[in-house]
């Protein structure tokens, strides 16, 4: 349980910030917490408290796997990598060839999201394949 | 009849063997797990006891012939999910997931190994939050982070 009292400012924080399927599970000595929360900036701000509680997250002791729900009518998302083109794969996965590549900043058509890392996309040219979900910003 | 055989080669008709994944894992799962397969790549949905239930069902339709991918949509019965044991990705999956997630960290080792994944080398602050929200959600069993904070 000492745990769950470390992390306690955290998943106070979590269950106040309405985090919906919340969970806190500990086994062999990690604390798991999941959830998904109704924004990025709710994600944001509870790994904020983990980082104050455990600068740097070097404790090893957490696993904080809190997505972000997306809403099930958005159609479309924005490229948002760092700068550079965004790469299209023929399956879910960096060992996939790549089948086309989307611009930094480009708003591309969302097919399938089932698969919560990799989201099937179709650009303005009609190509179509995978691209990292962490990529890709949901827009309203 | 003839007209139902053709509505089904229709509909199959972009991969003629998803419709045969689909009948063979469906025989195999319990009734409570829909299975839908689109190009080799198999859907579980519906709702399943616990964790266990839900793991049991994807390892079922990884092991059927001709699937490529298993997309686990099963949600576990509510009130049940403190109380189940949490589920560590496997080492084949996590090492693939891991790496996916590394690629844009290049200053960044990772090795992956019982659930457990380490990282080594160096990192900005900023970056850092990035690669451990990344890390967090591919259901590793610990992440053991030995990274130098610029």
């Amino acid at each position: 349980m000492a745990l769950q009292d470390k992390y306690k400012a955290l998943t106070d924080a979590a269950t106040a910030a309405g985090i919906s399927g919340l969970a806190v599970r500990e086994q062999d000595g990690v604390l798991y917490v999941d959830g998904t929360a109704a924004d990025g900036a709710t994600k944001d701000h509870l790994w904020d408290i983990y980082n104050q509680i455990d600068p740097n997250f070097a404790g090893g002791d957490l696993v904080l796997n809190v997505n972000v729900s997306v809403d099930a009518a958005v159609t479309h998302a924005k490229v948002i990598t760092e700068s550079s083109n965004l790469n299209i794969r023929k399956g879910p996965g960096t060992d996939q060839p790549i089948v086309g590549k989307a611009a930094h900043g480009e708003v591309i058509t969302l097919v399938n999201r089932s698969n919560d890392l990799w989201w099937l996309v179709r650009t303005n040219d009609g190509e179509e394949g995978y691209c990292y979900a962490k990529y890709l910003e949901p827009q309203a | 009849m003839s007209a139902a055989v053709v509505a089904t080669l229709f509909f199959a008709g972009c991969s003629p063997k998803d419709g045969d994944i689909e009948t063979a894992v469906k025989a195999k799962e319990a009734s409570e797990v829909s299975v839908a397969v689109t190009k080799g790549e198999v859907t579980l949905t519906g709702e399943v006891a616990d964790e266990a239930e839900k793991a049991k069902a994807e390892v079922i339709a990884k092991a059927e012939k001709g699937v490529k991918s298993v997309v686990n949509n099963l949600t576990v019965k509510s009130g049940l999910a403190s109380l189940v044991p949490v589920v560590i990705a496997e080492d084949a999956a996590l090492i693939k997931s891991v790496a996916d997630a590394a690629k844009d960290f290049p200053t960044v080792q990772t090795t992956v190994k019982d659930g457990v994944v380490t990282l080594k080398g160096e990192i900005n602050k900023s970056s850092l939050v990035k690669l451990m929200q990344q890390l967090a959600v591919l259901k590793p069993k610990k992440i053991d982070n030995q990274l130098t904070v610029k």
